[in-house]
This record gives structure tokens, sequence and C-alpha cells, in this order.
């Protein structure tokens, strides 16, 4: 994805992805956060790829790596270490479930990047989109829950619910939820 | 006990490629309710399909295979620590057999162990009965739902919660309100009340395994139950928590009775995939059924 794809993208909007998706998850995150290895020394080039939040299942079969399940894992986890990774290795999508806070929101904006929500739960659906495993970082060292996968997928299905113009979704759910939170704490409610 | 090793990783099988039918049909009600092209109608019809393709495919139907939780009944004169270890090799067989994620990760070292088994892992609680078969309960403890897990320790001025049911009902509401979308909605909620830390804790998981179908023995509960539902759903934060009417499927509670001095109230979440499944085991035959 290109800055300009990324504009073209807003709250709300279902995107079918195409292409490729790059896995990490916790380890992955605070290893890129505080080892901040240079970009030449990672085998993929991370500019304008979808980080994907996912701890997939991966089956090694004769002919390769094959994706048995793959949903998305809580995306708040690594809220501390997004948006740097976000400025200094050129991602254009983070991808999850559960949405992300307020840094990774003003990262979105300055940087040119979206927050895809997909479906949490659903890894045989969402695997079933994975065409292909076609690479994979740190496997020894992370195992493979942590390990950065590549996965090139077809028809992928996720919405949009934080853009680069700073809207979220997911405050706006917060703030209305907020709300109905505070009759129902009410002291003395009737009913 | 090699018989009902295979039977243990035959009920693995069955709790994480397939849901409870009960939870099954819950989801479908949903899905009927919610608005067309809505962000809750589309989540929920892609749920519905993986649940069959899991099923279809024999696979985990999601990748994060939890944690292992284990609630065993057995009849007196049968070894506790034999259940033990056949657990536990049956846990090695099904990780790599299903397969499942291994999720027993060392704190000292971060080592993850390969095979889900560790200190600790998988939990297994053993009780004694008085029946004459051996019950295995399993529950797949997703860890998405689990950190959203909450203890409260009543009164709590924040929330107006005094040391009565109708404080419990406001700690639920916050425990929702905080998790937001983060633990896959819509949730099944267990509810744990008592006098200690660790004796609510387990009671409020030990409420996940009852079918959402089924009524509180005490009326009280019941109506408390009914109402914490529409309260949780009325929050609007919906299926995978991008808004819909409904937020959660069900809430089961359940009472210990507690000190003059402490309120303790946990909170267990379980995610829309209530991966639990049971194996009534016949001890004059060894024959067994598996069901969820």
């Amino acid at each position: 994805m290109t800055r300009k794809d990324v504009l073209d993208l807003h709250v709300g909007d279902v995107v079918l992805i195409q292409g490729l998706l790059v896995t990490g998850r916790d380890k992955l995150h605070t290893y890129l956060f505080n080892e901040r290895p240079p970009k030449e020394r990672i085998p993929f080039n991370l500019e304008g790829t979808i980080l994907y939040h996912c701890g997939p299942i991966i089956e090694k079969t004769p002919q390769g790596y094959r994706c048995i399940a793959g949903g998305p894992t809580t995306s708040m986890r690594v809220e501390m270490y997004e948006s740097r990774i976000i400025e200094e290795y050129g991602i254009r999508g983070a991808m999850g479930k559960g949405g992300m806070g307020r840094r990774t929101l003003h990262a979105l904006k300055e940087f040119g990047c979206v927050y895809l929500h997909t479906i949490g739960g659903a890894a045989v659906y969402l695997a079933d989109r994975v065409k292909r495993v076609s690479g994979v970082w740190k496997l020894e060292e992370f195992g493979m829950t942590e390990a950065m996968w590549i996965l090139e997928v077809n028809d992928f299905p996720a919405i949009v619910t934080m853009d680069a113009f700073g809207k979220s979704l997911h405050d706006k759910i917060e703030r209305k939820s907020r709300t109905v939170l505070k009759e129902l704490l009410e002291p003395h409610r009737v009913g | 006990m090699i018989h009902l090793r295979n039977a243990i990783v035959e009920l693995y099988r069955k709790a994480a490629t397939s849901l409870p039918a009960d939870v099954v049909s819950a989801l479908q009600n949903v899905h009927r309710k919610e608005k067309k092209g809505s962000n809750a109608a589309l989540a929920l019809s892609v749920m519905l399909e993986n649940i069959s393709g899991a099923v279809k495919t024999v696979r985990p139907l999601c990748q994060d295979t939890g944690v292992p939780v284990f609630f065993v009944r057995v009849p007196v004169g049968l070894s506790h620590l034999q259940i033990r270890s056949t657990v536990i090799k049956a846990t090695q067989i099904a990780t790599r057999e299903i397969p499942l994620r291994p999720n027993a990760v060392d704190i000292l070292t971060e080592k993850n162990s390969g095979d889900n088994t560790g200190i600790g892992f998988p939990v297994i609680y053993i009780d004694e009965t008085k029946g004459r078969n051996l019950v295995i309960d399993l529950m797949l403890k997703g860890s998405g739902s689990e950190n959203i897990g909450q203890l409260y320790k009543l009164p709590l001025e924040e929330l107006h919660a005094e040391r009565d049911l109708e404080g419990v009902r406001k700690c639920v509401l916050d425990t929702v309100y905080k998790a937001q979308g983060k633990g896959c909605p819509p949730y099944i909620i267990g509810v744990g009340i008592g006098a200690t830390k660790d004796q609510v804790t387990r009671l409020s998981k030990e409420q996940l395994l009852r079918r959402l179908d089924d009524v509180n023995r005490y009326p009280v509960l019941s109506r408390l139950e009914k109402r914490i539902i529409d309260d949780v759903n009325s929050l609007g934060i919906g299926t995978i928590g991008l808004g819909g009417r409904t937020t959660s499927l069900g809430v089961k509670i359940g009472i210990n009775h507690r000190h003059p001095a402490s309120y303790f109230v946990d909170i267990s979440v379980s995610c829309w995939a209530d991966r639990r499944a049971r194996m009534i085991w016949d001890m004059k035959s060894s024959k067994y059924k598996i069901q969820n």
C-alpha cells in the first residue's frame, strides 16, 4: 500500500485484502521496538505492508508450510510499540482485533497508515484465505506463534475501524457505551 | 489408562474443532436479529461459516487453542495422580495430532514448551464424586477473553457498588465496559461470589461450563442473570465490538458463603468461541461418550 491508498480508506469501509500480510505479535513488537534492527537485516521489505497481529497454527508439509488456523489476536497489547514501528518501518496497515489506542491513532494520521479489524475467532475461515505461506523470520528464536510469517492472501476480509484522518470507530462505541454505563450505575435506578 | 488417554485426546479434538449446540444456536439467533449489512451481521456470517468449516475439516476453530482447563469428577478409589499424568500425556499427543497451538511459556526462560504442558499447565481441578462415572469437562480457555476478566472486592465506591447483588451487577457491567471488543464478543460471562480470592476465580470459571439454557437454582440469581444480559446488551458494544444489539449470550452466577468482612466477586469471560466438551466414562464397562 502507498500513502495514497491509505488516504482512500475511511472508518466503516469493508475491504478484501489481496497480496501480502506479515504477522507479528508480542515478541516481534518488543524485538522491533527494543532492538531496532535495521531494515536490511529483515529478510522482507516491510514498507507498505500490513502487519497482522496473529499467532497462527502452521503445519510443515513436504510441499512447504500450510496455515491451519489464523485469526487475529488482541491488538491493544502492542499499543506501546506500534506507533514507532509504523514510523520506522513504514508499514501502511496494522490489522488485528479489538482496536488500538490514542498513540497508534495519532501515528496513523502522522505517517499514513490504517487499522484494520478482522474477525476474532474465525481462524479456519481466515486461514482458508491464505493462498500460500511464502516465508518466515525468527522461527527458531521466537517459535511458531510469535514468528514473523509472510502470508499471501486472497479476499481476506477486514473492516477499517481507525483511519488516517484521526477517526476511530472504537472511540465512538466506547463513548456511547460509557454514557449507557453511567445510567446503569446510578445509585437508585428504578427498574 | 491408554484407553482413557486416547479418549482424552478425542475430548480435546471435540472441544477444539466444534462448538456446543447451545452456543451455535445462540449465535444463529443473534445473526437473525442483527441489521442486514451491519458490521455485526457481516462478522456473524463469517463466524457461522467458520464453525461449519472447522467441523468439516476437523481443524481448531480458533488459532488460540487457549489454556486447557480440566474439571474432573473422580469416583471413589480411582487415583487422582494417575488421572493427572494421563491428562498430561493426552495433552502432548493432542497438541501434536490435532494440531493445537502450543501455548505453555516458561516464566523464567520465556521458552514455549511446545506441547502445552508445563508447571501448572494444563490447569486440572479434581474432585471426588459419589457417582459411578468418571466425568471430565474440558474448557479451552482463549486468552483474549481470559485477559478481560476482573476480580472485585466490594464495596467499591467508584462504581457505587455495595455488598449486595446490585453491587455484583455493577461489577459485571464495569468488566464488559472496560473489555469493549477486545475479548471477542458476544461474551458468555461467569460470575463467582464468595469469601476468598482463589475460591471465587475458580467458581466463576466453573459457571462457564453451564449450558446457556440452564436455569439457576436460585430464582433471585436467575432473575439477576437475565437482567444483567439486558444491561450488557444495552451497552451497544456488539459482536466483535463494532456495534450491535447483542454483546452477551449468557450470564451465569455461582455463590459460596462469605466472611462477614469480605465480599469478593470474580468475573470470568468467554469469547463467542466457547469451547467446552464433556466426557462421561463408565467405570464398569470402560465405555465412554463425548459431547459438547
